[in-house]
């Protein structure tokens, strides 16, 4: 006797007709949690040996002095998405996870220092993508701009022209949009 | 919870608050926190960071019993915390003593074995400075508990240890750790400690949605080759009667992980016995042609999976387990249900209206149990087979003999071929495969458990890195049975080389072991030699009438390897029976 399915690296059975293969997508979660010393490194610890794929994460105080809220940006099949909320759930100082709407507003802040040998191009520049000029001297400008990850990606490509020197991105935070609440 | 356990609850305590002293110190408000959970004994080392708890518990009740290394007190505290239910309680001071612990403490995690370890910390000023025996305790053990928790003030200490000792203990169980900086401990509080209690962001579902059991109960009545595989969760939750009387009622087959062994008796016709890497065939061939798996308490590891790609493949899952997070990690469930394994276990009888139709399975099961008996030979001019002093020590004992294990070869023939029949029998390091376990884990399972037998099954390798701990069995007068599987050999890792590396036997031999029944004798414990097939019962009477610890060595054959196997992420449906089937 011999069976005649199998099973795919997720452990789940493959079904012929329909064959469900999950591909990585990327997936906000929003996380709170109790605001003491230590949770960050739980976190995070846990997202690295559990080998979940991690874009970012950003960390700030919520209106309750108590907790802090995480934003954190995976990319992993559903499978892997789902055993990532459960396994964040589990740490003790996690109050609450959730996975957020695609459309949820999610934005990140740049910080890029280019040559300031152009003041005028880099100040137009930054106002077709919202950002301002945040500090100069004789040889750097630095700009800030503010917005989704795609915008930001394509404020970095446009001031590539002028030499970039630096850039610092604080990763996505993110909110559900209307009414809705986010935790 | 656990009958055998001895530990009475603080509800049940009759002694009156007024006779204890109030807390002076956050020291005797550990300790206080410990005797308001009801715990009886402490394992542990002395050391200087520590030493205001050691204070405060000389004028507990608390029993404390000095190990002779610290991974030796934790391994102790978590046979403790399996055989009597409850979190079993270790001490270290800080630096080496915490690392030491590390071991047991990792090995608790993977058995979900409950269990509280309080360490020493430097005081709060020195911390992050490098100071004298400075280790950063909670950042190395986090990602092994199930929280770390690092106090840091006398008023609350005593209240740390009460939620870490809650929280050790409930949903699924695990070990937590308390940091005890020394100022925090020796400081001035007149604070008794909080009630042990869960923190609220811990919650636990103990009954499954309704619908979904439904909808399992209809695949189970519907399904042609059912199966149950039984994993340690059941006997964590104290479910072993209710698995019985739903598989027994429903006639479904009942496999066990290796965790699970004692969750359903081994000699019942429904039982395949243990599934995985050295299951047996007819537990490995249900598991693979099943149709329909009920998995409860189980996490799928690969141990008994095998590949997962082969893995029950054309079953569906029903699977019960009390930590959602182990819903489909590794196998994917159609029936995911989450709670507690007995009152799941009864939701599924209750909504069961007809046991599945599965006479022709059941006929099956039995066919493979005929065609693959686990089985070994006995030439009389070999050396002596190891299985056999296992088979013969399982007919001298009682059903609730405990038996403990080291790793490697002797601890699968003790799986193998002693016949599981109660729980909390079984007492063993299964997800860290951890050597050393043996000895300490026999103190703990015989302390807490006085009144049953305890024989601990090692190999010469696994009993050599913890063969100190035969001190304190001595010391504490242990009546325990230590039997030494002793091929001259760490066996496991020469089956792999012959198996699989050519035979080449690379740093696996030893060319020269002690004779441990003469270290057993320097230790005072009583020492016997076993070489030959006649005087195997005799040699194992007289251990076990030995009033204290007794060591066995018993020269086994070299060559004697463990089947039936599957390799490593194999198909358990291909196991081999010998190396040449590999
Ligand atoms: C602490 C630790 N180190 C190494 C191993 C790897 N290992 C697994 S089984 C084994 C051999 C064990 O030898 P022994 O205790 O003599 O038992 P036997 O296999 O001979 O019965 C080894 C070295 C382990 N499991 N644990």
């Amino acid at each position: 006797m011999r069976p005649e399915g199998r099973r795919n690296t997720q452990g789940i059975r493959i079904d012929p007709e329909a064959e469900a293969t999950h591909e990585p997508r990327q997936a906000v979660l929003s996380a709170l949690v109790k605001h003491k010393p230590g949770v960050l490194a739980e976190v995070s610890g846990l997202f690295s040996r559990r080998q979940f794929n991690i874009e970012s994460l950003t960390v700030g105080p919520t209106t309750d002095d108590e907790m802090a809220r995480m934003t954190i940006l995976i990319e992993e099949p559903t499978p892997g998405v789902e055993q990532a909320k459960k396994q964040l759930q589990k740490l003790v100082p996690v109050i609450s996870v959730t996975e957020l709407e695609p459309e949820a507003i999610r934005r990140e802040l740049a910080m890029i220092k280019v040559d300031g040998e152009k003041p005028d191009d880099i100040n137009a520049v930054a106002d077709m993508y919202g950002g301002q000029a945040v500090d100069a001297c004789d040889e750097t400008v630095t700009v800030e701009v503010t917005g989704s990850k795609q915008k930001v990606d394509a404020a970095i490509e446009a001031f590539s022209q002028f030499g970039i020197r630096e850039i610092v991105r604080t990763g996505t935070a993110a909110l559900e949009r209307g009414a809705k609440d986010t935790q | 919870m656990s009958e055998r356990a001895s530990i009475p609850k603080p509800e049940d305590e009759d002694e009156s608050d007024d006779e204890q002293q109030p807390v002076t110190t956050g020291a005797q408000s550990v300790i206080r926190a410990l005797e308001n959970a009801g715990a009886e004994y402490v394992f542990g080392v002395q050391g200087g960071a520590i030493m205001p708890v050691y204070d405060a518990l000389y004028d507990s009740d608390i029993n404390h019993v000095t190990m002779a290394h610290e991974q030796g007190a934790s391994h102790a505290a978590d046979a403790f915390g399996i055989v009597s239910g409850e979190p079993g309680v270790c001490f270290a001071t800080s630096g080496p003593g915490a690392t030491n612990l590390v071991t047991g403490i990792a090995d608790a995690n993977m058995d979900s074995d409950p269990m509280i370890a309080l360490t020493g910390q430097v005081p709060t000023e020195f911390v992050g400075n490098d100071a004298f025996q400075e280790t950063d305790t909670v950042g190395v053990t986090q990602p092994i508990t199930k929280e770390s928790y690092f106090a840091s003030d006398s008023d609350t200490v005593g209240d740390d240890v009460s939620e870490a000792f809650a929280l050790a203990d409930e949903g699924r169980q695990g070990p937590t750790l308390v940091d005890l900086p020394k100022d925090v401990t020796k400081g001035e509080t007149d604070k008794e400690p909080k009630k042990p209690k869960t923190p609220e962001t811990y919650t636990v579902q103990t009954e499954a949605d309704e619908e979904m059991v439904d909808a399992a109960a209809e695949a189970i009545e519907s399904a042609d080759k059912p199966v149950i595989l039984a994993g340690g969760g059941v006997i964590k939750a104290d479910a072993t009667e209710e698995l019985f009387r739903f598989a027994t009622k429903y006639e479904i087959p009942v496999i066990t992980t290796m965790p699970g062994l004692g969750a359903f008796p081994e000699d019942h016709e429904l039982s395949l016995e243990m599934a995985g890497m050295h299951g047996t065939g007819y537990a490995n061939m249900a598991v693979t042609n099943t149709d329909l798996l009920v998995g409860v308490g189980t996490r799928f590891d690969d141990r008994l999976t095998g590949g997962v790609d082969s893995f029950a493949p054309d079953a569906e899952l029903v699977h019960v387990d009390i930590d959602p997070a182990e819903i489909s990690k590794n196998i994917y469930a159609d029936y995911p249900l989450v709670g507690d394994a007995g009152r799941v276990l009864d939701q599924l009888y209750d909504a069961m209206t007809a046991a599945p139709d599965a006479d022709e399975w059941r006929e099956q099961c039995q066919t493979w149990k005929d065609e693959y008996p686990l089985d070994y030979q006995m030439p009389e001019d070999e050396p002596l087979k190891p299985q056999h002093i296992v088979e013969t020590f399982d007919e001298v004992t009682d059903d609730d003999a405990i038996v403990t294990t080291g790793v490697g070869q002797h601890q699968m023939w003790a799986c193998q071929y002693w016949t599981f029949r109660e729980p909390r029998t079984w007492v063993s390091s299964h997800g860290l495969g951890t050597m050393g376990y043996g000895v300490p884990s026999a103190i703990g399972a015989k302390l807490a458990a006085p009144d049953q037998e305890v024989v601990s099954f090692d190999g010469d390798g696994s009993f050599l890195m913890t063969v100190q701990e035969l001190s304190v069995a001595v010391r504490e007068n242990l009546d325990i049975t230590f039997v030494v599987l002793n091929n001259e050999a760490i066996g496991m890792v020469r089956q792999w080389q012959d198996g699989f590396y050519e035979g080449r036997r690379m740093a696996s031999e030893y060319p020269w072991i002690p004779e441990f029944d003469k270290l057993a004798e320097a230790f005072g414990a009583a020492g016997f030699r076993l070489e030959d097939y006649d005087e195997v019962e005799e040699t194992i009477q007289a251990a076990r009438e030995y009033d204290g610890p007794a060591v066995i060595d018993a020269l086994i054959d070299p060559a004697e390897n463990v089947y039936p196997m599957v390799p490593s992420g194999g198909d358990n449906g291909l196991f081999a029976l010998s190396e040449d089937q590999l």
